[in-house]
């Protein structure tokens, strides 16, 4: 869509600025062609850019396990949840073009290692339990933050997170039945259960950030009406919705704190898989370039393509 | 046309018949047919839909959320366009 070269004049910024602030705190949407602060669009850049990453770096530990399901039903759901992935990327991505930034320039950034994901998908997945833990930890910890992201006040993100939250659901509960099935199984099965869940439950809590005091944009996310609870809220909701949980799996949950030293270390780049991950998707944007450009041609020899 | 500028594509779909299109969101593409293709792949993997349309985004005109007071005011004073405006007798029927 073309875009309006709006003034520069002094008032008219202010009025822009209050009329902004109005709708925001009437919590009415934000959208697209709006004026809007340029710290705002910055910050819906980045948490949106990194959410759009989360997402399809998040289909490698799981597609890890695809040609290793235990049967064709599991399989055909690991596909199926792999690709809603995909899905819930590219939803992220067109979302985050409304801000006026390509595709393009996001995944090359995340390429150049200058933008984040989420830290969680920088731990390996060790055994077939893990695609378990995953469903039910992982993504039900990604759908305790982005079900409030549903009434974030920047439109187009708000719709995408609608669309990802209905597809979640599946997603959470195909992990659970996966683990109920290794709990009630073989001793050595449900000792497989135990130990996923051991390992994925503190990089799940990770997954809400860092305590509310050392998370340096919260306040004003919060402010604008991107995010509507605190990381420790969200945290402490997921922690208290999982205990029954657990207790209906004849699973338990660790005891004890966050090292949140490991989860620093693991932002850093220091976590087990952050350099397997990285090279993996580049070399899939490398390896998939024949593909496009064969589109392209394709394209161009019919004539189409248009407009451009 | 690169491999990186693919055009972007607005899609609209038909949940069910006797329903019109709605905007579902967009996609790239390198032409119409991938478009829909895409589009198919992309919003209604769980047959949210039994129509597409995709429409190049460039070909969408806007109005302007700047002049939205001015370009949509002519309708502000004119309430006698709805049914409320009329006062009817009560006990009146099927009016
Ligand atoms: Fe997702
Ligand atoms: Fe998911």
């Amino acid at each position: 869509m073309a875009t309006v070269a709006y003034g520069t004049d002094r008032t008219d910024e202010a009025a822009r600025q209050a009329a902004f602030d109005a709708a925001v705190a009437a919590d009415e949407r934000i959208e697209p062609r709006d004026w809007m602060p340029d710290a705002y669009r910055a910050s819906l850049v980045r948490q949106m850019a990194q959410h759009a990453h989360s997402e399809i770096i998040g289909m490698q530990p799981e597609a890890n396990w695809i040609t290793r399901a235990p049967s064709l039903r599991r399989k055909a759901i690991l596909m199926a949840k792999v690709q809603d992935e995909a899905g819930h990327g590219l939803y992220l991505y067109s979302a985050a073009e409304t801000l006026g930034t390509s595709r393009e320039e996001l995944l090359d950034k995340l390429h150049a290692g200058r933008q984040r994901y989420s830290s969680i998908f920088n731990y390996p997945t060790l055994t077939w339990a893990d695609v378990g833990a995953i469903g039910w930890l992982v993504d039900g910890a990604a759908i305790t933050n982005q079900v409030p992201l549903c009434r974030c006040s920047y439109g187009p993100y708000a719709r995408a997170m609608v669309r990802i939250c209905k597809e979640e659901s599946f997603h959470q509960r195909q992990g659970y039945e996966l683990l109920l099935a290794l709990s009630r199984g073989t001793p050595a099965q449900h000792a497989m259960a135990q130990d996923a869940v051991d390992r994925w439950w503190w990089p799940s809590l990770m997954m809400f950030g860092p305590p509310d005091e050392e998370s340096g944009h919260s306040a004003q996310s919060m402010a604008w009406k991107i995010k509507r609870h605190s990381n420790d809220e969200l945290r402490r909701r997921f922690i208290e919705i999982s205990g029954p949980q657990a207790d209906a799996l004849g699973l338990t949950l660790p005891t004890g704190e966050i090292d949140w030293d490991e989860f620093k270390e693991v932002l850093k780049g220091n976590g087990p898989c952050n350099e397997q991950r990285i090279a993996q998707r580049r070399r899939a944007h490398e390896e998939g370039a024949w593909v496009r450009d064969a589109a392209v041609a394709y394209a161009a020899k019919h004539g189409e393509g248009k407009p451009s | 046309m690169t491999a990186t500028d693919w055009p972007l594509w607005e899609v609209f779909v038909r949940s069910r018949r006797g329903l019109s299109h709605t905007h579902a969101g967009s996609l790239h593409a390198p032409d119409a047919e991938m478009a829909l293709r895409n589009a198919r792949d992309l919003y209604t993997r769980r047959s949210e839909g039994v129509s597409i349309w995709v429409v190049p985004s460039t070909a969408v005109t806007a109005s302007s959320p700047d002049e939205k007071d001015s370009f949509f005011e002519p309708a502000g004073d004119k309430p006698y366009r709805h049914p409320t405006f009329y006062e009817i007798p009560e006990g009146v029927q099927h009016l």
